[in-house]
């Protein structure tokens, strides 16, 4: 043998090794066919569609992050004006990235601009109002609202992250999904999970407590009966919050329809805490409660604002409905706790979520998903009984038509494989039911490369060349129109996979895969093979195709 | 030597009016289809929705099915019977419920209001055991760990999660996810009679299991409806920039009459130029027309997975047009006296036995896909199935008779840039050409 020939030979061998273990050789080096077996299962990753689970789209409302900031700047600006004695009529906000500011007076207009400039030049641009000369405009800049964007994302995406790894399922995946900085979207997958509900229930809790003081002692039944007894407006800093249905006085009464006046700005947030568990309510049996603890920080601030305020209320706020106002009868360090109408199982939630913190911008369903475990049992099973029979149909045909070649053919055919299923596992791509159809098209298309190439061999063996002449030919001159039609596939695959998601991108992927394998295969392998051939065969034989 | 075809000589470019019509009518159905009976029917993906897939015990009273549901206010949801050709009789049902409202907690609110539907039409509500069948893995292994059946207690470690799975793999896989006695489950692995007896004292067995529900929101469905769209016709646009630049400039001339100056004529060099692009691209198009209309007329619905199959076929009809067009190019130089419509004849039918056996194989292949690929798949194997078909069918029937036309058209009936062209021109125009110039321009 020509030691040319050889050496490819030893490359192919050693191709074929390698694809071999990172299918089954892997994590465990193999000592049984179980083993092998569990391996294969290690290492070809099943997708949603093929193993059951939940597939869930949800949208950010980053607008709502933007909204707030917005909110925080009037609160803000309205401070610093009052601090300094700058006299105004309005700062409203106008709408979510845009604050106007009415009449400020004239005299003061030099230093209106100059606290603008130290304070809200960073993240707002002045500018003048329409249609109101007396007016100015802020505007937030374009950086800051993206930067708000990304930001609330990536903290939605980790707090969602926290609160699905609190539920102990297997291998969620949790991820950013759609155009970045445009759709705002996270994909949420939970293999496995055959009922979405306690997920999105988890997902969905906005988990955001506030310890505030309780600017008046007196509780309303209405909102509008609040304003009226303030004279139509609140006080500056305050503001109005609803108790909860599920709070209940200890008197056991209902106290959703109490509306309290509380200070705007609160002392504790849910960033400030460090635990929060459940336990058995002391004071009301059968009810639970979640205690909380705080992080040392925000312990000490707590506890000079307790000492400061000792003989007033401070509410619980939680996603902005009071839970109970206890009277501060001392100074409290770093422990706290709500209560309310729950139940073990309700206090438990609360508890993780709280751990987990809050959502920075509430969150909107695109998409639900479930696949239950039967139809991706029934899926695999059919993907696999038709991989299998077109593979025997392709390879019966391939030998019937072209005989000796034709065992070339399924060669080439069955390596193409193996290397597809090697590039799933090294590169932890995902097997789902599309992607076996892409499978199942690698191994139609596969064998049309070695169809290209044996019929112009025949073709050549007509024209009355010899064996080895008529397939260096073959190969010669079939091998860019091969390129010509994997590219062109292969541009498909690429679009498909840029637009989809999920089961359509293993599609892609496998298909691209197979394909660029099979240039390998159909080409390099089965040349390789016929040359081998042509080595040990009679120089004046007729070639089997 | 085993050969489909020993020496075809078909005078292909002779028939093209004929193919011409074929295609003509074939969209034409197609169209009519589309526009009569109610435009392009999209898959739940594309039109946003609600779709529960019910699996019976019994063969379901469809008739109950739709007065429960009407119950609910969903009178108007579509049922349609799931069959397969491997299990006739799958007892399967799938429920699509129209998006109700476009207010954002509504999005389960039709998948919860199918599950009430068949919690009261099937008599579940009465019971206050959970059902065995909707059960998770998650709660099964919960509940046996907190029963302790087999009394391990503190030894259990994850024995109770492989029994809640085994329990769960023989409802999914042995009983396709409906269980009609918990007896049943005797015969999955390491249940003993204590398990069992739990079970039964805590578990109710519905007569359906849901198998898959999807629910789409209408924003996301118009999204990627308009994305589809697009991506199709980038695809398209790519495959016209490679083949164009493959097989660029393979008709520059001498100018005739007809080249003219200025934009015209520099429009027309160019289209001389990337003809072999534009009439492959034309085909694939043209493919993918006629995939949609058959799609209409079989009723099958277009869906994401469709959508992958229709680009797959774009780029998978390609690969016969560029054979041909291959042997076209290798062909004009060697055959330089022929009439550039016989080259093409003879490069088709060299190349026909090729072409039948590549997209045979690839139509077994996809055929078996459709057969036994399970529902899920089905319609996306019916694309490539039929694409494949039409696919080949245009490679010789559109593509290159769209070339010889355009080049008729164009007064030169040899292949340009060999100096023979103006003594082949009279014979260019002889015959059907006349028709032919028409088709070429449209």
């Amino acid at each position: 043998m020509n030691p040319n020939l050889k050496w490819k030979v030893v490359f192919i061998f050693a191709v074929v090794l390698i694809c071999l273990y990172s299918i089954v050789g892997l994590p465990t080096f193999p000592t049984s066919l179980t083993q092998m077996r569990d391996n294969f299962a290690h290492q070809i990753k099943l997708g949603l569609d093929l193993q059951g689970g939940t597939h869930l789209i949800l949208q950010v409302q980053v607008q709502e992050a933007v909204a707030q900031e917005t909110d925080q700047t009037v609160d803000r600006l309205t401070t610093a004006m009052r601090t300094k004695n700058i006299h105004y009529d309005e700062v409203r906000r106008v709408d979510d990235t845009h604050v106007i500011v009415r009449n400020v007076s004239p005299d003061q207009d030099a230093q209106f601009r100059d606290l603008i400039h130290e304070q809200f030049e960073n993240n707002w641009t002045l500018g003048s109002a329409p249609g109101d000369p007396n007016a100015v405009l802020l505007t937030m800049r374009p950086t800051t609202i993206s930067a708000i964007q990304e930001s609330t994302m990536t903290q939605s995406l980790e707090t969602i992250e926290r609160r699905i790894n609190a539920l102990g399922l297997t291998e969620p995946t949790i991820q950013p999904h759609g155009r970045v900085g445009r759709d705002n979207e996270i994909l949420v997958q939970l293999p496995g999970e055959g009922d979405p509900a306690a997920a999105k229930r988890v997902i969905q809790a906005g988990g955001q407590l506030e310890l505030k003081l309780v600017e008046d002692p007196n509780t309303y039944p209405s909102e509008a009966a609040a304003l009226a007894a303030k004279g139509g407006v609140l006080p500056p800093g305050t503001e109005l919050v609803q108790g909860s249905s599920e709070a209940r006085s200890r008197a056991g009464q209902e106290s959703g329809n109490v509306w309290y006046v509380l200070s705007r700005s609160p002392a504790v947030t849910g960033r400030d805490l460090r635990s929060a568990t459940e336990s058995r309510n002391t004071d009301m049996p059968g009810q639970w409660q979640i205690n909380f603890v705080l992080s040392s920080d925000a312990g000490r601030n707590f506890g000079r604002f307790t000492e400061q305020n000792i003989g007033r209320q401070m509410a619980v706020v939680l996603e902005k409905k009071v839970y109970s106002a206890p009277t501060i009868q001392s100074r409290i360090e770093d422990t706290g706790r709500i209560d309310g109408n729950f139940s073990q199982e309700s206090a438990h939630e609360l508890a993780q979520i709280l751990r987990a913190g809050a959502l920075p911008a509430s969150i909107k369903y695109l998409e639900e998903r479930t696949v239950g475990p039967s139809l991706g049992a029934d899926s695999v099973r059919h993907g696999v009984q038709a991989s299998i029979l077109s593979l025997l149909v392709v390879m019966v045909f391939m030998v019937f038509y072209y005989r000796l070649s034709g065992v070339n053919a399924v060669l080439a055919l069955i390596l193409n494989l193996v290397i597809l299923l090697a590039a799933l596992a090294m590169f932890g791509a995902v097997l789902t039911l599309p992607g076996i159809a892409g499978v199942i098209l690698t191994i139609g298309m596969g064998v049309d490369s070695n169809v290209l190439v044996f019929e112009r061999i025949r073709e050549e063996i007509r024209n009355g060349k010899s064996s080895s002449a008529a397939v260096d030919a073959g190969f010669d001159k079939a091998f860019l129109t091969i390129i010509d039609t994997h590219v062109t596939t292969v541009v498909s695959a690429v679009f498909l996979f840029i637009f989809g998601t999920g089961p359509i991108r293993g599609f892609a992927v496998t298909l691209t895969i197979g394909l660029i394998a099979n240039v390998f295969t159909a080409i390099y392998v089965s040349k390789t093979i016929f040359q081998y051939h042509l080595t040990k065969m009679d120089r004046q034989a007729e070639l089997s195709i | 030597m085993i050969e489909l075809f020993k020496q075809p000589n078909i005078d292909w470019m002779g028939k093209a009016k004929y193919f011409f019509a074929l295609s003509g009518l074939l969209l034409l159905i197609g169209w009519s289809a589309i526009t009569l009976k109610g435009g392009i029917k999209y898959g739940i993906d594309f039109r946003g929705g609600t779709n529960v897939d019910v699996r019976f015990a019994q063969p379901p009273d469809l008739d109950k099915l739709r007065a429960g549901l009407r119950q609910q206010g969903l009178g108007n949801s579509e049922i349609q019977g799931v069959s397969d050709i491997a299990v006739s009789n799958s007892n399967e049902v799938l429920i699509f419920v129209e998006q109700s409202g476009q207010s954002d907690q509504a999005l389960d609110e039709g998948k919860a209001k199918v599950l009430t539907a068949l919690n009261a039409t099937y008599g579940v509500s009465g019971s206050s055991k959970p059902d065995f069948n909707s059960v998770t893995l998650t709660a099964l292994a919960n509940f046996l760990s907190q029963k302790d059946p087999l009394g391990l207690s503190v030894s259990a470690g994850d024995k109770y999660q492989v029994l809640a799975k085994n329990l769960h793999a023989y409802r999914d896989k042995e009983k396709n996810g409906v269980l009609t006695s918990l007896d049943d489950l005797a015969h999955a692995d390491g249940a003993n009679p204590a398990v069992i007896s739990v079970l039964k004292d805590n578990f109710s067995l519905a007569p359906f299991a849901i198998r898959n529900v999807e629910i789409v929101g209408p924003k996301v469905g118009a999204e990627l409806r308009n994305q589809a769209i697009r991506v199709t016709l980038y695809a398209l646009a790519g495959m016209l920039v490679y083949i164009a630049f493959r097989f660029y400039g393979g008709q520059i001339g001498g100018s005739t009459g007809w080249a003219g100056k200025g934009a015209i004529g520099f429009a027309l060099r160019f289209m001389d130029r990337i003809i072999f692009g534009l009439a492959a691209v034309l085909a694939v198009f043209h493919d993918v027309l006629i995939t949609l209309g058959l799609f209409k007329i079989f009723g099958f619905e277009i869906s994401l997975t469709v959508i992958a199959a229709l680009l797959t076929l774009v780029g998978y009809s390609m690969n016969d047009t560029i054979v041909i067009f291959d042997r076209i190019r290798e062909n004009s130089r060697l055959l330089r006296r022929e009439p550039f419509a016989e080259v093409v004849n003879k490069s088709i039918n060299q190349t026909l036995s090729r072409t039948i056996l590549t997209s045979g194989l690839t139509f077994l292949t996809v055929l078996v896909l459709f057969l036994m690929g399970g529902q899920v798949l089905r319609a996306f194997a019916f694309a490539l199935v039929v694409g494949i078909v039409v696919g080949t069918y245009s490679s010789f029937g559109i593509a290159a008779p769209l070339v010889v036309a355009w080049n008729r058209w164009r007064g030169k009936s040899a292949v340009a840039g060999t100096g023979t062209a103006a003594g082949n021109k009279a014979r260019g125009n002889e015959g059907g050409s006349p028709r032919l110039a028409t088709a070429g321009r449209r």
